[in-house]
């Protein structure tokens, strides 16, 4: 970097100072889930006997349902994303690249959901799933979120890109449509459909506010529910709390590991959020 | 069939799906709820029963309701600002820092904004323990200052947990902010800079100028961040309950528990509609406020 090196040094003490703000908790949080019952008590750094009993007890103790919570998550997470690449790349690649009548109307109708916040929707779409029996089911949890109009927004981008020469010529070639759609326009847009598929894992990773309200049986629960609902209930076990939000967290930071440039590119670009 | 309907045939076959979907799951159930607010509408009722703007006089007449939009609005008025402008500052240094240490910086601060906002609730809660469990307050302690009781104390709960939302976004803005610098071209700062403009002048008259949009985008989408505070709130207030004394509570949370914990769904409907009518009015002046200083 360029200036004075008085200047330098204020800047990297000031970066390094935030950046151990930022990495404490996720540090404490370790430490505190290798710690057991009686050394979590001691605010020491570092355990005075480091135990992985904590884990053994998150992952194998009959009592448990952190594993069943994993798979949910991960059940739940997966669905979303292949649902949401597959027709928001449809929706994006019909706005961008074909002219009927209404595809702007239809646009517009689709960006303007993204005003309607999540919090005024959940009533409804719980008496929605009373009603059609989604209550407690996969479906339930995963079916408000099985399109993206933030990803509509993404792909249409990206799509436009696409020369209208190269799918053009593939008509001339006697190619279908969906096949066009598959072999020549998707590979064009890889880098959109990973930030959206990373992001929407992500997202649904994350969620809480939805699957807190249409899951009520433990067994259903996804990751962030069962974290809290256990949390709730352990009372001072303050050990396993932090045992299972690392486990929470771990898909997370190893996405986050292979997939940064991905997801700073994808922050950067449109700044991403729900 | 000419080329031209095809292609409109097959756009709709490609369309179709998607719009049942956004009629049923988004658009229905504004409406539906929009009705509903109307009505004395519970889950354990069977009749339903039409009782104009009552619910709405219910909710403000609630002195809960008025606390929690209280909060709603400490939380957005203290929490967007001190995103925005820390954010602006981290990125305006990091901008300085190249090559690997960059990188390096803005993966560790984005970290808290990728992890489940549960997790880090919780861990939160964890290190705000009262004494001796604590790591802040021994921390504090360690330095000789007085414990404090953070989320046990109604004063100090709500900071607490807006703190920890700051925390949660601030990479996330860094990232947005460092993005928007690295668009501005280097030609014209260069050109300032040989015309002897000082430092301080480039980025009062060159820098901030034309971060002005990304610093909409930002301000625009972190209160809405701000007023849609839950998960942060149930979780790190005892019980879920928004407490000590209903000081943590939130608008969405009032929400969450006039629907699901008293199951009164009229009154939830009218609350939630309160809420969004608050959140596009900020937006739109927002919005407003900004085109104007674009314009010169």
């Amino acid at each position: 970097m360029r200036g004075p090196w008085p200047a330098r040094t204020a800047t990297y003490f000031v970066l390094t100072l935030l950046s151990v703000t930022m990495l404490f908790p996720f540090f404490w949080m370790l430490m505190s889930s290798l710690k057991d019952a009686t050394q979590i008590f001691q605010v020491r750094l570092f355990p005075s006997k480091p135990t992985f009993d904590n884990y053994l007890y998150i992952f194998f103790s009959k009592s448990s349902r952190f594993p069943q919570w994993f798979l949910n998550s991960v059940i739940v997470g997966v669905s979303t994303t292949v649902s949401v690449l597959v027709f928001d790349s449809l929706i994006g690649y019909s706005l961008a690249k074909f002219r009927f009548p209404g595809k702007r109307v239809i646009f517009v109708l689709i960006i303007s959901t993204l005003m309607i916040p999540t919090e005024m929707l959940v009533i409804p779409w719980y008496a929605m799933s009373r009603a059609l029996k989604w209550v407690n089911t996969f479906w339930g949890i995963m079916y408000p979120g099985m399109i993206s109009a933030f990803g509509v927004f993404l792909m249409r981008q990206f799509m436009m890109a696409v020369p209208d020469d190269l799918i053009d010529a593939a008509r001339v070639d006697g190619k279908g449509e969906l096949m066009i759609f598959f072999t020549v326009v998707y590979p064009l847009v890889t880098s959109a459909v990973a930030i959206l598929a990373i992001f929407n894992f992500i997202g649904n990773w994350n969620a809480f506010l939805w699957p807190l309200i249409v899951v009520a049986k433990p067994g259903m629960f996804t990751l962030p529910v069962g974290l809290a609902n256990f949390s709730g209930e352990a009372g001072s076990d303050w050990h396993y709390i932090m045992t299972g939000a690392t486990v929470s967290m771990l898909p997370l930071i190893v996405v986050f590991l292979i997939f940064q440039k991905q997801i700073i590119r994808g922050i950067a670009m449109t700044g991403l959020k729900g | 069939m000419t080329l031209a309907a095809r292609r409109t045939a097959t756009a709709y076959a490609f369309l179709a799906l998607p719009l049942v979907f956004f009629i049923s799951v988004r658009f229905g159930p504004m409406l539906y709820m929009m009705a509903m607010s109307l009505t004395d509408w519970g889950l354990l009722r069977k009749v339903l029963r039409f009782v104009g703007f009552s619910n709405y006089a219910t909710i403000f007449a609630d002195p809960v309701f008025l606390k929690s939009l209280s909060n709603t609005a400490t939380y957005a008025i203290f929490g967007t600002p001190a995103v925005i402008v820390i954010s602006l500052c981290l990125a305006l240094l990091l901008d300085n820092v190249h090559g690997k240490g960059r990188s390096l910086f803005r993966l560790i601060y984005v970290l808290p904004y990728i992890t489940p906002l549960v997790a880090v609730a919780w861990v939160w809660r964890w290190m705000f323990e009262t004494p001796p469990l604590g790591i802040v307050n021994a921390l504090l302690v360690g330095i000789g200052l007085p414990a404090r009781e953070f989320l046990n104390s109604p004063t100090q709960a709500l900071p607490s947990i807006l703190t920890v939302n700051v925390w949660v976004d601030l990479g996330y803005c860094t990232t947005v902010f460092l993005a928007g610098i690295q668009t501005i071209p280097r030609g014209i700062i260069e050109a300032a800079r040989i015309d002897g403009a000082s430092a301080r002048q480039i980025l009062r008259r060159i820098v901030l100028p034309l971060l002005l949009p990304v610093t909409l985008f930002l301000t625009v989408i972190e209160g809405i961040q701000f007023l849609r505070i839950f998960t942060q709130v149930y979780n790190m207030s005892y019980q879920a309950s928004g407490g000590p004394l209903n000081s943590t509570k939130s608008a969405a949370l009032y929400i969450y528990q006039k629907a699901f914990t008293d199951f009164n769904m009229g009154v939830a409907a009218s609350a939630s509609l309160v809420l969004f009518v608050i959140i596009l009015g900020v937006t739109l002046i927002q919005v407003r406020l900004f085109d104007r200083k674009l314009e010169y």
